[in-house]
């Protein structure tokens, strides 16, 4: 079954083309890479999908439970209670707030007292804050972060910060988890361990993730489909075996062979 | 039930009662009089105005220089439902009034004013208030610029009460699930949105609920202080509340309450030199915003730290 279906996707910034009739397609369960040179257009590609940008023109639909549903222009709040969640490529977590605050601000979506419990304190606010605090601890636990959730975010390390903007993300109970360079900056064996961990993750919450990365040792191992874009269009699309041997993606990475006379 | 007996909450419960207890003996005694009760109820408003700017500036991140408008609006309408039904208990229908007619208009205007942000949000809420203001001084029912005389209904009981009861609502709201989409405002805009929170609606709540009381306080002003005119709701109104809100440090409450005690004691206390009354007020802000730009909590510490130093060289 189809969860995300991409068609025409098109955004201009003024005379700039960022991404140029992108046509995606993700079954449900897939895990899909999205590589491509720098400035390829895969960031603007996920602001889309997540509805930071409103595309210019083209189509994005969800369908999660057999009803899809059009995410065009809709708000990136609305996108996310549709089904998709996200990490950031430059880590934005509430540097401020307790690691514990961090995912129980992701919970708020699905939570369902009002204004005046929470004036008053009333029994649902405590019934369902204690969900929330289980629920975000929990998660807490799988990503060895329940040590430190009373601490700041900005004091994790960076390795850490990167696993609690997915802990985040998790906490939106998303559909589809989009994952923007998770591995950039970690060390090779920190990589390995996040390779694992989203294997993990995506048998036990039973998601579809599509990540963007440049580490090609991760994508080449973890995904199943990968998708190339290079000057916002997508270039080569298919099992990693053939896109490392795919010619337009090596001249795109690699630059054109040069004819001899 | 539980939650509300636990030991942090009672004693809250016990200090609130406590210092209610003090103060009213110190009342009956006649140690505390007329003049330190004006000062006391000064206080209570300036923590229901500082703790409720607080949740806007402090807590969600939205620069506000109009609470003086909202509260002008409090006042206004409670004196003159006050005033019209003339009543044993109309005052307090006044103030429930008072504060929902803030927060409606704290709504209407936040809804477009908050696409605005930092300084741009600060001038709009600028030029709000002083609308607001002009607006007032226009209406003759209300007595235009010569003002309006209200009976004096409040006393210090009823100003203590809707102290502790706005300290105790924002601190609930703040630690609830929407205090938190508030504060995730504050700290990443983007991230709050992408995390699934409609950022529209919680900035327009807690304006709104920030409008209320300070609805709220400008009730208690007119009932406590009977006469109100439009110039005592200025900007510069705006600004005290504001430079009680950074000093006590933005996104903390209990310091909020603090300054919001030691601000207008020291003010009332240079009563005495008027000459020289703004010039000390404003070297001491001065002082104590070099001390530490962190606002009360970090001078408290600075100061728990001189006074160990100096004991230990002894």
């Amino acid at each position: 079954m189809t969860l995300l279906t991409v068609k025409n996707l098109t955004k201009s910034f003024g005379g700039l083309t960022a991404v140029s009739n992108v046509n995606m397609s993700i079954e449900k369960g897939e895990l899909v890479g999205l590589i491509g040179p720098n400035g390829a257009g895969k960031t603007t590609v996920f602001n889309l999908l997540t509805g930071v940008y409103v595309p210019s023109s083209g189509t994005i639909e969800l369908d999660v439970d057999g009803n899809p549903k059009l995410l065009n222009g809709l708000k990136p709040y609305r996108i996310t209670k549709s089904g998709i969640a996200r990490t950031f490529q430059n880590i934005r977590l509430f540097k401020d707030l307790t690691v514990l605050d961090n995912v129980r601000i992701a919970i708020h979506h699905e939570v369902k007292y009002g204004l005046i419990p929470a004036f008053f304190r009333l029994p649902s606010f405590g019934r369902e804050e204690k969900e929330i605090s289980e629920r975000a601890e929990k998660l807490l636990q799988i990503f060895s972060l329940d040590q430190k959730k009373f601490e700041l975010a900005k004091n994790l390390s960076y390795g850490e910060q990167r696993r609690l903007e997915i802990a985040r993300a998790l906490a939106a109970n998303p559909s589809l988890l989009l994952l923007d360079e998770p591995a950039a900056g970690m060390n090779p064996n920190e990589t390995a361990e996040l390779t694992e961990l989203i294997r993990w993750i995506r048998k036990e919450f039973n998601l579809t993730i599509l990540l963007i990365e440049h580490d090609m040792s991760l994508v080449m191992k973890i995904c199943e489909r990968i998708y190339v874009l290079d000057y916002g269009m997508v270039i080569a699309n298919g099992t990693p075996d053939e896109i490392k041997k795919n010619k337009r993606v090596i001249e795109a990475y690699l630059g054109e062979e040069i004819q001899d006379a | 039930m539980k939650k509300l007996l636990s030991s942090k909450s009672l004693g809250a419960l016990i200090a609130i009662v406590l210092a209610y207890v003090i103060v009213q003996t110190l009342i009956m005694v006649g140690i505390v009089d007329d003049y330190y009760q004006i000062l006391l109820v000064t206080i209570c408003i300036n923590i229901i105005l500082a703790v409720s700017l607080n949740l806007i500036t402090g807590f969600t991140g939205q620069f506000s220089l109009g609470h003086a408008g909202f509260m002008a609006i409090g006042a206004y309408v409670c004196g003159y439902i006050t005033v019209t039904m003339d009543q044993q208990f109309s005052f307090l229908l006044g103030i429930l009034a008072g504060a929902v007619a803030a927060a409606f208009v704290g709504i209407l205007i936040g809804i477009p004013t908050l696409r605005l942000k930092g300084d741009y949000l600060a001038i709009a809420t600028l030029g709000m208030g002083e609308i607001i203001r002009i607006l007032i001084l226009n209406i003759e029912a209300v007595g235009g610029a010569s003002g309006l005389s209200i009976p004096q209904f409040a006393n210090w009981t009823w100003v203590y009460l809707f102290t502790v009861a706005t300290v105790v609502i924002i601190k609930n709201f703040i630690d609830s699930t929407h205090g938190r989409a508030c504060i995730s405002i504050r700290e990443d805009e983007i991230a709050s949105e992408a995390m699934g929170i409609n950022t529209t609606r919680y900035k327009v709540t807690a304006f709104a609920i920030g409008a209320f009381f300070a609805g709220i306080a400008g009730a208690l002003y007119s009932l406590y202080f009977y006469f109100i005119k439009p110039d005592q709701f200025g900007f510069m109104k705006s600004i005290d509340i504001l430079v009680i809100v950074v000093l006590g440090g933005l996104g903390n409450i209990r310091g909020s309450i603090i300054a919001s005690v030691i601000l207008p004691s020291i003010s009332s206390y240079l009563q005495e030199y008027p000459e020289l009354k703004m010039v000390i007020y404003s070297l001491v802000l001065i002082v104590i915003m070099l001390l530490k730009n962190k606002g009360m909590t970090g001078f408290k510490q600075f100061i728990w730290g001189k006074i160990r130093k100096n004991q230990s060289a002894t």
